[in-house]
Protein backbone atom coordinates (compact mmCIF):
# COMPACT_ATOMS: atom_id res chain seq x y z
CA UNK A 1 0.00 0.00 0.00
CA UNK A 2 2.96 2.48 0.61
CA UNK A 3 3.37 4.98 -2.64
CA UNK A 4 5.53 4.55 -5.59
CA UNK A 5 9.51 4.33 -5.16
CA UNK A 6 9.97 8.15 -6.23
CA UNK A 7 8.09 9.13 -3.28
CA UNK A 8 6.01 11.70 -5.42
CA UNK A 9 5.39 14.88 -3.44
CA UNK A 10 3.02 17.63 -3.47
CA UNK A 11 4.49 20.71 -5.17
CA UNK A 12 3.14 23.42 -3.17
CA UNK A 13 4.30 25.59 -5.91
CA UNK A 14 2.13 24.06 -8.53
CA UNK A 15 -0.63 23.49 -6.27
CA UNK A 16 -0.90 27.45 -5.64
CA UNK A 17 -0.99 27.51 -9.75
CA UNK A 18 -3.62 24.99 -10.09
CA UNK A 19 -5.75 26.54 -7.63
CA UNK A 20 -5.57 30.35 -8.89
CA UNK A 21 -5.95 29.02 -12.57
CA UNK A 22 -9.14 27.23 -11.66
CA UNK A 23 -12.01 29.04 -13.36
CA UNK A 24 -15.82 27.61 -13.08
CA UNK A 25 -17.17 26.96 -17.12
CA UNK A 26 -20.84 26.92 -17.87
CA UNK A 27 -23.07 23.87 -15.93
CA UNK A 28 -23.35 21.11 -18.42
CA UNK A 29 -26.88 20.09 -19.70
CA UNK A 30 -28.93 17.59 -17.51
CA UNK A 31 -28.36 14.98 -20.46
CA UNK A 32 -24.85 15.97 -20.27
CA UNK A 33 -24.55 14.88 -17.23
CA UNK A 34 -26.59 11.32 -17.44
CA UNK A 35 -23.81 10.84 -20.39
CA UNK A 36 -20.89 11.52 -17.78
CA UNK A 37 -22.67 8.85 -15.43
CA UNK A 38 -22.70 6.57 -18.14
CA UNK A 39 -19.74 7.32 -19.02
CA UNK A 40 -18.65 6.18 -15.45
CA UNK A 41 -20.74 3.00 -15.85
CA UNK A 42 -18.53 2.52 -18.96
CA UNK A 43 -15.58 2.46 -17.19
CA UNK A 44 -16.61 0.35 -14.05
CA UNK A 45 -16.97 -2.69 -16.46
CA UNK A 46 -13.87 -2.21 -18.10
CA UNK A 47 -12.27 -2.09 -14.48
CA UNK A 48 -14.04 -4.86 -13.20
CA UNK A 49 -14.98 -7.30 -16.02
CA UNK A 50 -15.47 -9.75 -13.47
CA UNK A 51 -19.13 -8.21 -13.06
CA UNK A 52 -19.05 -9.41 -16.83
CA UNK A 53 -18.37 -12.93 -15.77
CA UNK A 54 -21.94 -13.53 -14.26
CA UNK A 55 -23.57 -11.65 -16.91
CA UNK A 56 -22.20 -14.40 -20.00
CA UNK A 57 -21.98 -17.46 -18.29
CA UNK A 58 -24.75 -17.88 -16.51
CA UNK A 59 -26.97 -17.82 -19.42
CA UNK A 60 -25.06 -19.88 -21.30
CA UNK A 61 -24.96 -22.16 -18.81
CA UNK A 62 -29.08 -21.83 -18.15
CA UNK A 63 -29.18 -22.35 -22.19
CA UNK A 64 -26.97 -25.95 -22.45
CA UNK A 65 -28.44 -27.51 -19.62
CA UNK A 66 -32.11 -26.87 -19.88
CA UNK A 67 -32.13 -27.43 -23.90
CA UNK A 68 -29.80 -30.39 -23.54
CA UNK A 69 -31.37 -31.66 -19.72
CA UNK A 70 -34.92 -31.55 -20.95
CA UNK A 71 -35.17 -30.36 -24.25
CA UNK A 72 -35.97 -33.88 -25.11
CA UNK A 73 -38.11 -34.68 -22.19
CA UNK A 74 -40.03 -31.50 -22.22
CA UNK A 75 -40.83 -30.87 -26.47
CA UNK A 76 -39.98 -34.03 -28.04
CA UNK A 77 -36.69 -33.27 -28.99
CA UNK A 78 -33.36 -30.38 -28.59
CA UNK A 79 -33.96 -28.81 -31.49
CA UNK A 80 -37.54 -28.18 -31.18
CA UNK A 81 -37.26 -26.96 -27.13
CA UNK A 82 -34.26 -24.39 -28.24
CA UNK A 83 -36.72 -23.29 -30.61
CA UNK A 84 -39.02 -22.47 -27.73
CA UNK A 85 -36.67 -21.64 -25.28
CA UNK A 86 -34.10 -19.39 -26.21
CA UNK A 87 -36.14 -16.37 -26.57
CA UNK A 88 -37.09 -17.12 -22.90
CA UNK A 89 -33.87 -17.26 -22.10
CA UNK A 90 -33.13 -14.39 -24.07
CA UNK A 91 -35.60 -12.45 -21.18
CA UNK A 92 -33.99 -14.73 -18.26
CA UNK A 93 -30.90 -13.46 -18.80
CA UNK A 94 -31.33 -9.90 -19.12
CA UNK A 95 -33.93 -9.51 -16.21
CA UNK A 96 -31.31 -11.12 -14.24
CA UNK A 97 -28.58 -8.62 -15.29
CA UNK A 98 -30.41 -5.93 -14.11
CA UNK A 99 -30.54 -6.24 -10.62
CA UNK A 100 -26.84 -5.50 -10.74
CA UNK A 101 -27.91 -1.61 -11.16
CA UNK A 102 -29.31 -2.06 -7.87
CA UNK A 103 -26.19 -3.78 -6.11
CA UNK A 104 -23.63 -1.10 -7.84
CA UNK A 105 -25.81 1.83 -6.58
CA UNK A 106 -25.67 0.66 -2.91
CA UNK A 107 -22.10 -0.23 -3.51
CA UNK A 108 -22.01 3.74 -4.55
CA UNK A 109 -24.05 4.80 -1.44
CA UNK A 110 -22.05 2.82 1.34
CA UNK A 111 -18.87 4.44 -0.24
CA UNK A 112 -18.17 8.11 0.18
CA UNK A 113 -18.55 8.50 -3.55
CA UNK A 114 -22.04 9.21 -3.79
CA UNK A 115 -21.75 12.22 -0.62
CA UNK A 116 -19.81 14.01 -3.45
CA UNK A 117 -21.80 13.93 -5.78
CA UNK A 118 -24.74 14.71 -4.00
CA UNK A 119 -22.62 17.74 -2.82
CA UNK A 120 -22.06 19.42 -5.86
CA UNK A 121 -24.71 21.27 -8.31
CA UNK A 122 -25.54 18.18 -10.47
CA UNK A 123 -29.03 17.27 -11.59
CA UNK A 124 -29.85 14.91 -8.89
CA UNK A 125 -31.24 12.01 -10.81
CA UNK A 126 -28.24 12.41 -12.95
CA UNK A 127 -25.98 9.97 -10.99
CA UNK A 128 -29.24 7.35 -11.40
CA UNK A 129 -30.25 7.91 -14.98
CA UNK A 130 -26.54 7.67 -15.88
CA UNK A 131 -25.84 4.69 -14.16
CA UNK A 132 -28.98 2.95 -15.70
CA UNK A 133 -27.67 4.05 -19.14
CA UNK A 134 -24.28 2.36 -18.09
CA UNK A 135 -26.49 -0.87 -17.35
CA UNK A 136 -28.10 -0.96 -20.83
CA UNK A 137 -24.83 -2.04 -21.65
CA UNK A 138 -24.40 -5.05 -19.88
CA UNK A 139 -27.52 -6.01 -21.36
CA UNK A 140 -26.40 -5.77 -24.51
CA UNK A 141 -23.07 -8.29 -23.74
CA UNK A 142 -26.29 -10.98 -22.20
CA UNK A 143 -28.37 -10.61 -25.30
CA UNK A 144 -25.73 -10.93 -27.55
CA UNK A 145 -23.96 -14.01 -25.84
CA UNK A 146 -27.38 -15.83 -25.85
CA UNK A 147 -28.17 -15.12 -29.42
CA UNK A 148 -25.02 -16.06 -30.80
CA UNK A 149 -24.73 -19.32 -28.53
CA UNK A 150 -28.44 -20.30 -30.08
CA UNK A 151 -27.50 -19.89 -33.52
CA UNK A 152 -24.32 -21.86 -32.96
CA UNK A 153 -26.86 -24.36 -31.48
CA UNK A 154 -28.94 -24.33 -33.98
CA UNK A 155 -31.50 -21.62 -33.59
CA UNK A 156 -33.78 -20.25 -36.28
CA UNK A 157 -33.92 -16.06 -35.65
CA UNK A 158 -36.37 -15.87 -38.05
CA UNK A 159 -35.43 -12.21 -39.16
CA UNK A 160 -33.02 -9.64 -37.95
CA UNK A 161 -34.96 -7.00 -37.35
CA UNK A 162 -37.37 -9.47 -35.36
CA UNK A 163 -34.17 -10.37 -33.11
CA UNK A 164 -33.05 -6.59 -32.95
CA UNK A 165 -36.63 -5.59 -31.94
CA UNK A 166 -36.23 -7.96 -29.32
CA UNK A 167 -33.43 -7.03 -27.86
CA UNK A 168 -34.69 -3.67 -27.85
CA UNK A 169 -37.47 -4.69 -26.27
CA UNK A 170 -36.34 -6.85 -23.92
CA UNK A 171 -33.51 -4.03 -22.88
CA UNK A 172 -36.31 -0.95 -22.62
CA UNK A 173 -38.26 -3.30 -20.05
CA UNK A 174 -35.32 -4.50 -17.88
CA UNK A 175 -34.37 -0.43 -17.72
CA UNK A 176 -37.75 0.31 -16.17
CA UNK A 177 -37.26 -3.21 -14.11
CA UNK A 178 -33.71 -2.20 -12.69
CA UNK A 179 -35.87 1.11 -11.07
CA UNK A 180 -37.01 -1.82 -8.35
CA UNK A 181 -33.60 -2.80 -7.53
CA UNK A 182 -32.61 0.88 -7.03
CA UNK A 183 -34.76 1.49 -4.61
CA UNK A 184 -33.74 -1.76 -3.03
CA UNK A 185 -30.82 -1.14 -3.41
CA UNK A 186 -31.05 2.16 -1.49
CA UNK A 187 -33.13 0.63 1.51
CA UNK A 188 -30.80 -2.21 2.15
CA UNK A 189 -27.57 -1.98 3.68
CA UNK A 190 -24.63 -4.65 1.85
CA UNK A 191 -24.42 -4.66 -1.99
CA UNK A 192 -24.93 -8.96 -1.15
CA UNK A 193 -28.06 -8.48 0.01
CA UNK A 194 -29.27 -6.42 -2.53
CA UNK A 195 -27.88 -8.87 -4.91
CA UNK A 196 -29.91 -11.94 -2.96
CA UNK A 197 -33.07 -10.05 -2.43
CA UNK A 198 -32.92 -9.30 -6.50
CA UNK A 199 -32.25 -12.66 -7.00
CA UNK A 200 -35.13 -13.94 -4.81
CA UNK A 201 -37.32 -11.78 -6.24
CA UNK A 202 -37.12 -12.75 -9.67
CA UNK A 203 -36.98 -16.59 -9.33
CA UNK A 204 -40.80 -16.60 -8.87
CA UNK A 205 -41.32 -14.14 -11.58
CA UNK A 206 -38.88 -15.87 -14.14
CA UNK A 207 -39.73 -19.78 -13.31
CA UNK A 208 -43.42 -19.02 -13.14
CA UNK A 209 -43.83 -17.80 -16.57
CA UNK A 210 -43.81 -19.14 -19.82
CA UNK A 211 -40.06 -18.92 -20.32
CA UNK A 212 -39.49 -22.49 -20.04
CA UNK A 213 -42.66 -24.52 -19.95
CA UNK A 214 -46.44 -24.33 -22.33
CA UNK A 215 -48.34 -22.98 -19.53
CA UNK A 216 -51.18 -24.88 -21.06
CA UNK A 217 -49.66 -27.57 -18.87
CA UNK A 218 -49.90 -26.07 -15.14
CA UNK A 219 -52.60 -26.81 -13.28
CA UNK A 220 -55.21 -23.86 -13.39
CA UNK A 221 -54.41 -22.02 -10.60
CA UNK A 222 -50.92 -21.36 -11.40
CA UNK A 223 -51.49 -20.88 -15.02
CA UNK A 224 -53.57 -18.06 -14.12
CA UNK A 225 -50.61 -16.17 -12.57
CA UNK A 226 -48.50 -17.46 -15.18
CA UNK A 227 -51.19 -15.30 -17.39
CA UNK A 228 -50.23 -12.21 -15.54
CA UNK A 229 -47.16 -12.09 -14.81
CA UNK A 230 -45.41 -9.47 -17.05
CA UNK A 231 -42.32 -11.48 -17.54
CA UNK A 232 -44.58 -14.07 -19.38
CA UNK A 233 -46.34 -11.18 -21.73
CA UNK A 234 -42.47 -10.38 -22.49
CA UNK A 235 -41.58 -13.43 -23.24
CA UNK A 236 -44.51 -13.79 -25.41
CA UNK A 237 -43.75 -10.42 -27.64
CA UNK A 238 -40.20 -11.52 -27.86
CA UNK A 239 -40.98 -14.88 -28.93
CA UNK A 240 -43.13 -13.30 -32.13
CA UNK A 241 -40.71 -10.86 -33.05
CA UNK A 242 -38.19 -13.87 -33.06
CA UNK A 243 -40.86 -16.02 -34.76
CA UNK A 244 -44.10 -15.57 -36.38
CA UNK A 245 -44.64 -12.22 -35.54
CA UNK A 246 -46.34 -10.30 -32.48
CA UNK A 247 -49.19 -8.44 -32.29
CA UNK A 248 -49.49 -4.17 -31.64
CA UNK A 249 -51.23 -5.22 -28.59
CA UNK A 250 -48.60 -8.12 -27.08
CA UNK A 251 -45.61 -5.35 -27.66
CA UNK A 252 -47.66 -2.32 -26.00
CA UNK A 253 -48.62 -4.42 -23.22
CA UNK A 254 -45.35 -5.07 -22.23
CA UNK A 255 -44.09 -1.16 -23.17
CA UNK A 256 -47.22 0.40 -20.30
CA UNK A 257 -45.79 -2.11 -18.11
CA UNK A 258 -42.35 -0.82 -18.31
CA UNK A 259 -43.93 2.39 -17.97
CA UNK A 260 -45.44 1.67 -14.93
CA UNK A 261 -42.71 0.36 -13.18
CA UNK A 262 -40.89 3.21 -14.53
CA UNK A 263 -43.29 5.79 -12.82
CA UNK A 264 -43.59 4.02 -9.98
CA UNK A 265 -39.80 3.00 -8.97
CA UNK A 266 -38.19 5.98 -10.65
CA UNK A 267 -39.71 8.44 -8.18
CA UNK A 268 -39.13 6.32 -5.45
CA UNK A 269 -35.95 5.58 -6.27
CA UNK A 270 -34.75 9.76 -6.93
CA UNK A 271 -36.46 10.53 -3.64
CA UNK A 272 -34.44 8.24 -1.62
CA UNK A 273 -31.78 8.83 -3.19
CA UNK A 274 -32.42 12.60 -2.43
CA UNK A 275 -32.84 11.64 1.43
CA UNK A 276 -30.01 9.07 1.71
CA UNK A 277 -27.52 9.72 4.68
CA UNK B 1 -22.87 41.32 9.38
CA UNK B 2 -24.02 38.21 7.88
CA UNK B 3 -22.40 39.24 4.57
CA UNK B 4 -19.05 38.80 6.17
CA UNK B 5 -19.56 35.83 7.64
CA UNK B 6 -18.80 32.15 5.64
CA UNK B 7 -21.06 30.17 7.53
CA UNK B 8 -24.04 31.09 10.03
CA UNK B 9 -25.82 28.33 11.75
CA UNK B 10 -28.16 29.01 14.17
CA UNK B 11 -29.64 26.60 16.68
CA UNK B 12 -29.16 23.94 14.64
CA UNK B 13 -30.39 19.98 15.71
CA UNK B 14 -30.70 16.89 13.78
CA UNK B 15 -32.12 13.57 15.36
CA UNK B 16 -31.46 9.74 14.34
CA UNK B 17 -34.63 7.89 16.33
CA UNK B 18 -33.51 8.89 19.98
CA UNK B 19 -29.93 10.32 19.43
CA UNK B 20 -29.91 14.07 19.26
CA UNK B 21 -26.35 13.53 17.21
CA UNK B 22 -26.75 17.60 17.22
CA UNK B 23 -28.24 19.21 19.47
CA UNK B 24 -28.65 23.30 18.52
CA UNK B 25 -25.36 23.97 17.22
CA UNK B 26 -24.51 27.80 16.19
CA UNK B 27 -21.87 28.54 14.27
CA UNK B 28 -20.35 31.75 12.88
CA UNK B 29 -17.56 31.52 10.64
CA UNK B 30 -15.41 34.00 9.26
CA UNK B 31 -14.50 33.61 5.72
CA UNK B 32 -11.11 33.39 4.40
CA UNK B 33 -9.17 31.75 6.84
CA UNK B 34 -9.57 27.83 8.50
CA UNK B 35 -12.33 27.34 11.06
CA UNK B 36 -12.05 23.93 13.25
CA UNK B 37 -14.61 21.84 14.66
CA UNK B 38 -12.75 20.11 17.33
CA UNK B 39 -14.30 16.78 18.98
CA UNK B 40 -14.24 13.08 19.70
CA UNK B 41 -16.07 10.90 17.68
CA UNK B 42 -19.60 11.37 17.89
CA UNK B 43 -19.54 14.37 18.74
CA UNK B 44 -21.91 15.29 15.85
CA UNK B 45 -18.96 16.72 13.54
CA UNK B 46 -20.28 14.85 10.71
CA UNK B 47 -23.63 15.12 11.39
CA UNK B 48 -23.30 19.16 11.55
CA UNK B 49 -20.70 19.24 8.25
CA UNK B 50 -23.28 17.01 6.34
CA UNK B 51 -25.95 19.76 6.83
CA UNK B 52 -23.99 22.89 5.51
CA UNK B 53 -22.96 20.57 2.48
CA UNK B 54 -26.43 20.19 2.02
CA UNK B 55 -26.19 16.69 2.66
CA UNK B 56 -28.82 16.10 5.55
CA UNK B 57 -31.76 18.36 5.96
CA UNK B 58 -31.75 20.19 9.85
CA UNK B 59 -35.22 19.21 11.87
CA UNK B 60 -34.56 22.07 13.33
CA UNK B 61 -32.75 25.47 13.24
CA UNK B 62 -31.41 27.43 10.03
CA UNK B 63 -28.08 27.50 7.92
CA UNK B 64 -26.54 30.18 5.90
CA UNK B 65 -23.49 29.20 3.81
CA UNK B 66 -22.11 31.96 2.23
CA UNK B 67 -24.98 33.73 3.01
CA UNK B 68 -27.17 31.05 0.71
CA UNK B 69 -29.72 29.46 2.82
CA UNK B 70 -28.78 25.84 2.96
CA UNK B 71 -32.33 24.33 2.85
CA UNK B 72 -33.86 26.64 0.28
CA UNK B 73 -31.00 27.47 -1.77
CA UNK B 74 -29.52 24.25 -1.49
CA UNK B 75 -28.79 24.46 -5.06
CA UNK B 76 -26.73 27.95 -4.97
CA UNK B 77 -24.74 26.83 -2.18
CA UNK B 78 -23.78 23.49 -3.60
CA UNK B 79 -22.13 25.60 -6.79
CA UNK B 80 -20.14 27.05 -4.22
CA UNK B 81 -18.51 24.49 -1.84
CA UNK B 82 -16.92 21.22 -1.82
CA UNK B 83 -17.03 18.48 0.43
CA UNK B 84 -14.29 15.79 1.19
CA UNK B 85 -15.81 13.61 3.70
CA UNK B 86 -14.68 11.48 5.98
CA UNK B 87 -14.74 8.09 3.61
CA UNK B 88 -13.02 9.04 1.10
CA UNK B 89 -15.19 10.84 -1.50
CA UNK B 90 -13.62 9.37 -4.87
CA UNK B 91 -14.54 6.27 -7.07
CA UNK B 92 -12.23 3.24 -5.96
CA UNK B 93 -12.77 1.47 -9.18
CA UNK B 94 -11.95 4.51 -11.46
CA UNK B 95 -8.35 5.39 -11.94
CA UNK B 96 -7.07 8.76 -10.47
CA UNK B 97 -7.19 10.68 -13.70
CA UNK B 98 -10.40 9.66 -14.11
CA UNK B 99 -11.84 10.56 -11.21
CA UNK B 100 -10.84 13.98 -11.53
CA UNK B 101 -11.58 14.26 -15.40
CA UNK B 102 -15.20 12.98 -14.36
CA UNK B 103 -15.97 15.33 -11.48
CA UNK B 104 -14.57 18.14 -14.19
CA UNK B 105 -17.25 16.56 -17.34
CA UNK B 106 -19.55 16.97 -14.39
CA UNK B 107 -18.48 20.77 -13.81
CA UNK B 108 -18.55 21.71 -17.20
CA UNK B 109 -15.50 21.38 -18.73
CA UNK B 110 -15.31 20.44 -22.17
CA UNK B 111 -12.91 16.54 -22.94
CA UNK B 112 -9.83 18.55 -23.40
CA UNK B 113 -10.32 20.99 -20.82
CA UNK B 114 -11.03 18.05 -18.47
CA UNK B 115 -8.15 16.09 -19.54
CA UNK B 116 -6.27 19.20 -19.07
CA UNK B 117 -7.15 19.73 -15.69
CA UNK B 118 -7.20 16.20 -14.13
CA UNK B 119 -3.01 16.73 -15.32
CA UNK B 120 -2.63 19.48 -13.86
CA UNK B 121 -4.30 18.76 -10.44
CA UNK B 122 -2.44 15.39 -10.50
CA UNK B 123 1.16 17.18 -10.97
CA UNK B 124 0.18 19.71 -8.70
CA UNK B 125 -0.20 16.50 -5.50
CA UNK B 126 2.49 14.40 -6.62
CA UNK B 127 -0.11 11.96 -8.10
CA UNK B 128 1.52 11.76 -11.78
CA UNK B 129 3.01 8.77 -11.48
CA UNK B 130 -0.26 7.04 -10.08
CA UNK B 131 -2.87 8.98 -12.60
CA UNK B 132 -3.51 5.55 -14.18
CA UNK B 133 -3.91 3.12 -11.15
CA UNK B 134 -7.43 2.54 -10.02
CA UNK B 135 -7.83 4.78 -6.76
CA UNK B 136 -8.25 1.17 -4.54
CA UNK B 137 -4.57 0.46 -4.90
CA UNK B 138 -3.81 4.22 -3.39
CA UNK B 139 -2.12 4.74 -0.35
CA UNK B 140 -4.38 6.26 2.31
CA UNK B 141 -2.47 9.46 1.67
CA UNK B 142 -2.31 9.62 -2.17
CA UNK B 143 -5.85 8.89 -1.84
CA UNK B 144 -6.36 11.75 0.75
CA UNK B 145 -4.60 14.19 -1.92
CA UNK B 146 -6.95 13.18 -4.33
CA UNK B 147 -9.66 13.57 -2.66
CA UNK B 148 -9.16 16.79 -2.03
CA UNK B 149 -7.83 17.72 -5.10
CA UNK B 150 -11.46 16.00 -6.50
CA UNK B 151 -12.76 18.90 -4.62
CA UNK B 152 -10.63 22.02 -6.20
CA UNK B 153 -11.58 20.79 -10.08
CA UNK B 154 -13.04 24.60 -9.52
CA UNK B 155 -11.53 26.42 -6.71
CA UNK B 156 -14.16 26.42 -4.01
CA UNK B 157 -15.36 29.26 -1.60
CA UNK B 158 -15.38 27.52 0.38
CA UNK B 159 -14.48 23.78 1.22
CA UNK B 160 -15.68 21.09 3.94
CA UNK B 161 -12.99 18.80 5.58
CA UNK B 162 -13.79 16.09 7.61
CA UNK B 163 -10.97 14.90 9.12
CA UNK B 164 -8.24 14.68 6.79
CA UNK B 165 -5.65 13.24 8.20
CA UNK B 166 -7.56 10.88 10.31
CA UNK B 167 -5.38 7.58 10.10
CA UNK B 168 -2.34 9.54 8.27
CA UNK B 169 0.91 8.99 8.66
CA UNK B 170 3.06 12.07 10.06
CA UNK B 171 4.59 12.77 6.08
CA UNK B 172 1.26 12.52 4.58
CA UNK B 173 -0.68 14.70 7.34
CA UNK B 174 2.09 17.36 6.88
CA UNK B 175 1.17 17.35 2.95
CA UNK B 176 -2.04 17.72 3.69
CA UNK B 177 -1.66 20.44 5.76
CA UNK B 178 0.43 22.68 3.25
CA UNK B 179 -2.33 21.86 0.87
CA UNK B 180 -4.85 23.40 3.27
CA UNK B 181 -2.90 26.50 4.26
CA UNK B 182 -2.51 26.62 0.34
CA UNK B 183 -6.24 26.75 -0.10
CA UNK B 184 -6.34 29.74 2.06
CA UNK B 185 -3.87 31.46 0.85
CA UNK B 186 -5.68 31.24 -2.26
CA UNK B 187 -8.94 32.99 -0.30
CA UNK B 188 -11.20 29.77 0.28
CA UNK B 189 -12.30 28.79 3.46
CA UNK B 190 -11.97 25.88 5.20
CA UNK B 191 -14.14 24.62 7.92
CA UNK B 192 -11.93 21.44 9.63
CA UNK B 193 -13.56 18.50 11.43
CA UNK B 194 -10.84 17.50 13.37
CA UNK B 195 -10.12 15.28 16.78
CA UNK B 196 -6.68 16.33 17.02
CA UNK B 197 -6.01 19.35 19.04
CA UNK B 198 -2.39 19.45 17.10
CA UNK B 199 -4.19 19.72 13.59
CA UNK B 200 -6.67 22.32 14.38
CA UNK B 201 -3.98 24.58 16.41
CA UNK B 202 -1.46 23.85 13.49
CA UNK B 203 -4.19 25.31 10.99
CA UNK B 204 -7.46 27.28 12.16
CA UNK B 205 -7.56 30.41 12.77
CA UNK B 206 -10.94 30.16 15.87
CA UNK B 207 -11.98 26.72 16.64
CA UNK B 208 -15.15 25.65 18.02
CA UNK B 209 -15.11 22.85 20.72
CA UNK B 210 -18.01 20.20 19.94
CA UNK B 211 -19.15 17.68 22.43
CA UNK B 212 -22.57 15.72 22.80
CA UNK B 213 -23.92 17.74 19.35
CA UNK B 214 -23.38 20.90 21.29
CA UNK B 215 -20.55 23.50 21.29
CA UNK B 216 -19.32 24.11 24.13
CA UNK B 217 -16.53 26.36 23.56
CA UNK B 218 -15.54 28.75 21.25
CA UNK B 219 -11.59 30.78 20.18
CA UNK B 220 -8.85 30.85 19.16
CA UNK B 221 -6.53 28.72 20.09
CA UNK B 222 -4.57 30.91 22.53
CA UNK B 223 -7.83 31.25 24.11
CA UNK B 224 -8.52 27.63 23.97
CA UNK B 225 -5.42 26.39 24.96
CA UNK B 226 -5.30 29.03 27.84
CA UNK B 227 -8.60 27.73 29.30
CA UNK B 228 -7.15 24.43 29.72
CA UNK B 229 -3.77 25.19 30.31
CA UNK B 230 -0.52 24.95 28.58
CA UNK B 231 0.07 21.40 28.69
CA UNK B 232 1.43 19.23 31.23
CA UNK B 233 4.41 17.95 32.94
CA UNK B 234 4.62 14.55 33.16
CA UNK B 235 7.04 12.75 35.32
CA UNK B 236 8.56 9.28 36.47
CA UNK B 237 10.42 9.05 39.46
CA UNK B 238 13.10 6.43 40.02
CA UNK B 239 11.80 5.30 43.55
CA UNK B 240 8.19 5.04 44.03
CA UNK B 241 8.21 4.93 47.68
CA UNK B 242 8.99 8.61 47.24
CA UNK B 243 6.15 9.55 45.11
CA UNK B 244 4.30 11.03 47.88
CA UNK B 245 7.10 13.88 48.74
CA UNK B 246 7.37 14.72 45.11
CA UNK B 247 3.63 15.52 44.67
CA UNK B 248 3.36 17.73 47.60
CA UNK B 249 6.45 19.15 46.19
CA UNK B 250 5.04 19.63 42.97
CA UNK B 251 1.95 20.85 44.05
CA UNK B 252 3.64 23.79 46.43
CA UNK B 253 6.14 24.97 43.16
CA UNK B 254 3.29 24.81 40.60
CA UNK B 255 0.79 25.80 42.65
CA UNK B 256 -1.42 23.15 41.21
CA UNK B 257 -3.73 19.56 41.36
CA UNK B 258 -1.36 17.37 40.86
CA UNK B 259 -2.59 13.77 39.59
CA UNK B 260 -1.40 10.22 40.73
CA UNK B 261 -1.51 8.11 37.55
CA UNK B 262 -1.95 4.62 38.05
CA UNK B 263 1.62 3.71 37.43
CA UNK B 264 3.17 3.77 41.31
CA UNK B 265 5.89 6.09 39.79
CA UNK B 266 4.23 8.53 38.06
CA UNK B 267 2.75 11.69 38.45
CA UNK B 268 0.94 14.54 35.79
CA UNK B 269 1.02 18.19 36.87
CA UNK B 270 -0.97 21.00 34.87
CA UNK B 271 1.38 23.53 34.37
CA UNK B 272 0.91 26.65 32.30
CA UNK B 273 4.19 27.89 32.14
CA UNK B 274 7.22 26.12 31.16
CA UNK B 275 9.96 28.39 33.23
CA UNK B 276 7.87 27.41 36.55
CA UNK B 277 8.03 23.69 35.14
CA UNK B 278 11.56 23.45 34.78
CA UNK B 279 11.98 25.00 38.11
CA UNK B 280 10.20 22.60 39.59
CA UNK B 281 11.95 19.34 38.30
CA UNK B 282 15.01 21.69 39.62
CA UNK B 283 13.21 21.50 42.64
CA UNK B 284 12.82 17.95 42.77
CA UNK B 285 16.29 16.99 42.38
CA UNK B 286 17.66 19.50 44.93
CA UNK B 287 15.25 17.36 47.31
CA UNK B 288 17.18 14.12 46.36
CA UNK B 289 14.16 12.39 44.65
CA UNK B 290 15.51 11.19 41.11
CA UNK B 291 13.65 10.95 38.24
CA UNK B 292 13.87 8.20 35.21
CA UNK B 293 12.36 10.40 32.82
CA UNK B 294 10.12 13.92 32.70
CA UNK B 295 8.14 15.43 29.57
CA UNK B 296 6.74 18.55 29.27
CA UNK B 297 3.65 17.78 26.60
CA UNK B 298 1.07 20.12 24.79
CA UNK B 299 -2.57 19.58 26.30
CA UNK B 300 -4.28 16.73 24.66
CA UNK B 301 -7.67 16.41 23.14
CA UNK B 302 -8.80 14.64 26.37
CA UNK B 303 -7.14 17.41 28.73
CA UNK B 304 -9.19 19.71 26.91
CA UNK B 305 -12.19 17.47 27.48
CA UNK B 306 -11.53 17.09 30.65
CA UNK B 307 -10.97 20.98 31.97
CA UNK B 308 -13.89 21.97 29.36
CA UNK B 309 -16.87 19.41 30.26
CA UNK B 310 -15.25 17.41 33.20
CA UNK B 311 -15.12 14.08 31.14
CA UNK B 312 -12.57 12.40 29.33
CA UNK B 313 -13.36 12.33 25.02
CA UNK B 314 -15.08 8.99 24.13
CA UNK B 315 -12.93 6.10 24.30
CA UNK B 316 -13.32 5.64 20.40
CA UNK B 317 -10.99 8.35 20.03
CA UNK B 318 -8.04 5.68 21.19
CA UNK B 319 -9.60 3.40 18.91
CA UNK B 320 -9.71 5.31 15.87
CA UNK B 321 -6.09 6.60 16.52
CA UNK B 322 -5.35 2.82 16.64
CA UNK B 323 -6.69 1.32 13.78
Amino acid sequence: MSATQSRPEPKQDEVYSALASARRPKPPGRLSMCLTFGWRGMLKIKHVPEQLIDVTLTPVLFLLMFTYLFGGALAGSTSEYLQYLLPGMLVQSVLFTSVYSGVALNADSTKGVIDRFRSMPVWRPAPLAGAVLGDSVRYLVAAVVVVVLGLIMGFDPGSVTGVVAAIALIVVFSFALSWIFTTVGLLLRAPQAVMNAGFMGLFPLIFLSNIFVDPATLPGWLEAFVHVNPVSHLTTATRGLMGDGASAWEIGRVLLEAAALAAIFAPLTVRLYRKAS
Amino acid sequence: MSAQLAIEAVGLVKTFGATRAVDGVDLAVPRGAVYGVLGPNGAGKTTTIRMLATLLRPDAGSAKVLGRDVVAQADEVRSLVSLTGQLASVDEDLTGRENLVLLARLLGFTRADAKARADELLEAFGLADAAGRQVKNFSGGMRRRLDIAASIVVTPELMFLDEPTTGLDPRSRNQVWDIVRALVAQGTTVLLCTQYLDEADQLAERIAVIDRGRVIAEGTPAQLKASVGQGALHVRLLDADRRDEAEQLLARALDAQVHLEPDPARLTVPVTDAGRATGAIAELSAAGIELADFALGQPSLDEVFLALTGHPAEETVDEEEAA
